[in-house]
């Protein structure tokens, strides 16, 4: 694989296929689809994290007028007992009503169907559920003996005896818990018309919908038609199933012919579609006096559920990271009267490089050295977990390039050096990384010519905001030689091609590579002047470099941080982002996911902590007025880079996925610079006053 | 949501006697705030009186040179009105430094005297909460606490009144026009707002039925350099943990003559912080006393274990907002602007 094509439309910055539509309100959201004989759907959440439901009394929602039904686990239909699932659903998680154990504060244990929204949500609110309670366990700690190790640790030589050991840097470093908050919410409109279900859903992949909710209803997934052209953001939480899709399914089955319609609310984000695991890093860096890393000991502590298991793998990202002779790697899960976590925005590296990258700076502090300078010193030439070479590895050329930019250069080598107008100011840094997920396999793309020079190009791949319908255009049009006003992109729809899902920053990569082997495939069969109707289409193809190279996009974050002398309070002006992530296809959509990642990365390091009230057992600040994200007034000056990098060994296209590196790095670098200016080094997320008012 | 009725008010007094004769009765004014609490099931009136369209939507002079502020001007009105921006700017930059743009557009000046604490046990039905189920017990006692009272607290309630507003008005001696059914009265804003004490179901003063038609602003010439300074996490759409509301004036020989000082953030009240008001009189106005000033209001301070960090909040409000108020009326650095709001 080690031509890739001349480009002409990749590289430049076309505006947004489906901007106009979303502009002006005419792209619809799962929600919106103007479908008959509608009915709606309220759930009724459980008020004990565990325990048992022994009865519920519907008799007054019942009577609320336009009331359908009350569905719970002894009336509702059945699902299938044995899921054929792949693996990242989870079936217990998805066996709602099924039974009257509580697993989680939160739970659906009814619901409601109505003719009205007002009707649906009026009468869950007379709805009487009566529980045995058991006592339940939500407290997340690193001093418990039930932890249990997922897999073995991953070891190189010897950390706790790694030589020379001149510095340690040994220190806990811990992340709060997130919820994915998307602008549009979970949202499903279900409908059975004899044997067959259509379903409008906000997902980030159709045929994963279409497989999972088939495997759970016991039906034939070609009688499951999943539609999603348009999804109002997915960061993780929309690729997996979740419980509401679920229970839309059960309502659909239960009421043949009516179309249900679920979307979730704000505070039924926080207890149904999983969430980021806050995390307990124990990171241990043993160096020599030059800053040499000796030994690199990272062990994570996180969350999981004993409903289903799924731990965010937070001591991943430094198996590849920096070199050292001894290394270990590991995790360990507490299991607890929690929902299921779940992906969000990088899912292990996010949450894994805010320890390693604020102890890296710890550390360059501890040597006396410039923490760029640091990193540089600990670049290895292959990757130190797979020895494979890198396929391509610019950190260092991003680190440069950010400090030109940035203005590192003027940086005072001491803490606490510059105060301006009651403000301490002061710099940091962190670097981002992201692997070349292998896409998965099975996504396919069809071409068809139109006549009048025009094709169509179809697949059933989710925009979730990215950009595909644009790139994916821009990809068609240069591997056809089309100019691109002549293609016309089809996605998000099971009666496409199968796509694979919009995880791991795999979709352009994925749908691309697809994308452009179906082009080759066309021009092969038909030539330069196709008759119209004329058809083909292609697979993913393989990759003949996959197994002999280490595939990671790099970045560097600088952040300038404020800390008021007085109040303490955290304010970022400046945030820049350099990232290496192979060829880049769409200049103006590429620039939006790496703010956006940087957005939300300042969001984790000032602000996202979702409280649980441990008597209780569930997450109490769940609205936008409690959880604080990063409001326009947080973002002040943000600019995001890159490097001109060819790799031919990634795919066709040489690009590397660019959703996720973007928030990576951001909240390390952001306690970085907040150590820089106040000289207080805040090791726990989000940074807030409370770290430094008073000190 | 349960369906309930609606009433078009004709008048003010028709308006109160229309909610004092239903205790499930509810006045609509912008909804920001009632209509969110109807959605969570936090309230539920059966019957909703919409004040709207009464006339009460006037910014005017008063004789004596203060303001009258109608209760149905929006928000947003009321900050950019040439008349709050001269004489009481320290109001407009209260106003703007609360909720959104959006909301601002929305959100009247009687509503947002009366909104509730956002206290998440208050917001969340599923535990207990003496405010909205009296006796039912407090769960930010022992729980979340970081947007909780460190003033005037109860065991039965430890909640915040949300509003920057009614700190500013507050410090400035506003009083609120009330109408009932048959007369209509004055109540300073700062005796409004009630202390939890046992019966934290009750916000204010007022009566079922009591209904703001406007706040009115006494002419008071150290306000036009009053400062409001509002500490939160996020820098904007974030309610206060500490805010500030402070005006000063200064005798010949320099020392202060005169002050007023509110919290925001702290207490189920707007605070008026009346020991550090004393401790200045006479003072020098220097940092050194501005810093006693909020000792001396500290001294009645009863932090909960989740929000001790507000103490230094507190010292750091008062002290910086009476040094801005100092060198305005000094003539140095900040003058009589319109504030930085919100950005």
């Amino acid at each position: 694989m080690t031509t890739t094509r001349a480009a002409t439309a990749t590289g430049t910055g076309p505006r947004r296929a489906d901007g106009p539509r979303k502009a002006a309100g005419t792209a619809p959201y799962a929600y919106e689809y103007p479908v008959a004989d509608l009915a709606y759907i309220a759930p009724v959440q459980a008020t004990v994290a565990r325990g048992r439901v022994l009865e519920v009394d519907a008799s007054d929602a019942e009577a609320v007028e336009g009331v359908l039904t009350v569905l719970w686990h002894a009336n509702a239909p059945r699902l299938e007992p044995d899921p054929d699932l792949s693996g990242l659903q989870r079936a217990a998680e998805l066996a709602v009503l099924q039974s009257g154990e509580v697993a989680y504060r939160g739970q659906v244990v009814a619901a409601v169907v109505a003719e009205t929204f007002e009707a649906a949500h009026q009468a869950a609110a007379q709805v009487t559920v009566r529980y045995e309670q058991f006592p339940h366990d939500v407290d997340l700690s690193d001093q418990r003996s039930d932890a249990v190790a997922p897999e073995e640790d991953h070891r190189q030589g010897d950390t706790a005896g790694a030589e020379p050991a001149d510095v340690v840097v040994e220190h806990t470093y811990t992340t709060a818990m997130q919820h994915n908050n998307p602008m549009e919410p979970h949202s499903t409109v279900a409908h059975f018309d004899g044997a067959a279900l259509t379903l409008y859903e906000s997902t980030q992949g159709v045929h994963e919908v279409r497989r999972t909710v088939a495997a759970i209803a016991g039906l034939d997934p070609r009688s499951v038609h999943v539609i999603a052209p348009y999804v109002g953001g997915g960061f993780g939480s929309k690729g997996p199933l979740h419980a509401p899709t679920a229970l839309a399914t059960l309502a659909a089955m239960a009421l043949p012919g009516r179309s249900v319609k679920l979307a979730l609310t704000r505070r039924q984000m926080f207890a149904l579609v999983g969430y980021r695991s806050p995390t307990l890093q124990r990171v241990r860096l043993t160096a020599d006096a030059q800053g040499r890393l000796s030994g690199i000991d990272v062990v994570a502590t996180v969350q999981s559920s004993a409903l289903a298991d799924f731990v965010e793998q937070a001591a991943l990202p430094s198996k590849s990271m920096y070199a050292a002779p001894n290394r270990r790697m590991g995790h360990r899960a507490v299991h607890l009267d929690a929902p299921v976590p779940t992906w969000m925005r990088a899912p292990g590296e996010c949450p894994g490089m805010f320890g390693p990258e604020v102890a890296m700076d710890e550390l360059a502090w501890s040597c006396g050295l410039d923490p760029i300078e640091l990193r540089l010193r600990n670049e290895p030439d292959r990757d130190p977990h797979t020895h494979k070479p890198f396929s391509s590895r610019n950190l260092a050329a991003c680190l440069h390039e950010g400090a030109r930019r940035f203005g590192w250069d003027g940086r005072a080598p001491v803490s606490a050096a510059r105060t301006e107008n009651g403000w301490r100011v002061g710099l940091g840094v962190a670097a981002s990384t992201y692997p070349v997920v292998p896409p998965p396999s099975g996504s396919r793309a069809r071409i068809r010519y139109e006549g009048e020079g025009v094709y169509v190009v179809s697949l059933g791949a989710a925009d979730i905001g990215t950009g595909a319908w644009t790139a994916l255009t821009q990809v068609a049009a240069d591997a056809l030689g089309a100019p691109l006003e002549r293609v016309r992109v089809r996605l998000g729809d099971t009666t496409l091609p199968e796509a694979s899902l919009a995880g791991g920053s795999t979709g352009l990569a994925s749908w691309g590579s697809t994308v452009h082997a179906a082009a080759e495939a066309f021009r092969a069969r038909h030539g330069q002047a196709p008759e119209p109707g004329a058809e083909a289409e292609a697979d993913l193809p393989d990759n003949p470099d996959g197994d002999d190279f280490a595939m990671f996009a790099y970045g560097a974050q600088f952040a300038e941080v404020r800390v008021h002398e007085a109040t303490g309070e955290v304010r970022v002006p400046r945030l820049l982002g350099v990232f290496a992530a192979g060829r880049i296809v769409n200049s103006r959509t590429a620039r939006s996911q790496f703010l956006g990642g940087m957005t939300m990365g300042l969001s984790m390091a000032l602000h996202e902590e979702s409280v649980v009230d441990g008597r209780f057992g569930h997450v109490v600040n769940a609205d936008f007025a409690e959880y604080h994200i990063a409001a326009n007034a947080d973002v002040e000056d943000i600019q995001a880079h890159w490097i001109d990098e060819e790799d031919p060994h990634v795919n066709p296209l040489g690009a590397k996925g660019i959703g996720e590196i973007g928030i990576v790095g951001t909240a390390a670098a952001v306690a970085n610079a907040a150590y820089h200016a106040t000289g207080v080094r805040v090791r726990s997320l989000p940074v807030r006053l409370d770290d430094f008012v008073g000190a | 949501m349960n369906p309930f009725d609606y009433h078009r008010a004709e008048d003010a007094a028709g308006a109160a006697a229309l909610v004092a004769d239903n205790p499930a009765a509810a006045f609509l004014a912008g909804g920001t705030n009632l209509v969110d609490r109807m959605k969570l099931g936090v309230t539920a009136p059966d019957t909703l009186v919409d004040i709207t369209h009464l006339p009460m939507d006037e910014v005017e002079e008063l004789p004596e040179g203060g303001l009258r502020i109608g209760a149905n001007v929006r928000n947003s009105e009321a900050a950019a009105h040439p008349l709050v921006r001269t004489r009481y700017p320290v109001l407009s930059q209260a106003l703007l430094s609360g909720a959104s743009g959006q909301l601002r557009n929305a959100a009247t000046t009687g509503g947002n005297l009366l909104q509730r604490t956002r206290c998440v046990y208050f917001q969340d039905l599923s535990t207990p909460c003496n405010k909205r189920e009296p006796g039912s017990g407090c769960s930010a006692l022992e729980g979340y606490q970081r947007y909780h009272a460190v003033f005037g607290a109860s065991p039965d309630c430890v909640a915040t009144h949300p509003s920057d507003m009614a700190v500013a008005l507050a410090a400035l001696d506003a009083q609120a026009v009330v109408q009932d059914a048959a007369a209509e009265r004055r109540i300073p804003v700062s005796r409004l707002h009630r202390l939890p004490g046992e019966a934290p179901e009750r916000d204010t003063v007022l009566a079922h039925g009591d209904l703001i038609t406007a706040v009115e602003l006494p002419a008071m010439p150290m306000a036009a350099r009053a400062r409001y300074r509002k500490i939160r996490d996020r820098a904007s759409f974030a309610f206060a943990l500490v805010s500030a509301a402070a005006a000063m004036e200064l005798a010949e020989d320099g020392t202060v003559a005169d002050a007023r000082i509110a919290l925001g953030g702290v207490a189920h009240k707007p605070w008026r912080a009346r020991l550090a008001e004393e401790a200045l009189i006479g003072a020098a106005a220097t940092g050194h006393d501005f810093a006693a000033a909020a000792e001396a209001e500290l001294a009645e301070a009863r932090p909960l274990p989740g929000n001790t960090f507000k103490l230094p909040l507190v010292r750091a409000a008062i002290t910086t907002t009476l040094g801005e108020v100092a060198d305005g009326v000094r003539g140095r650095g900040a003058g009589p602007d319109q504030g930085e709001g919100e950005r």
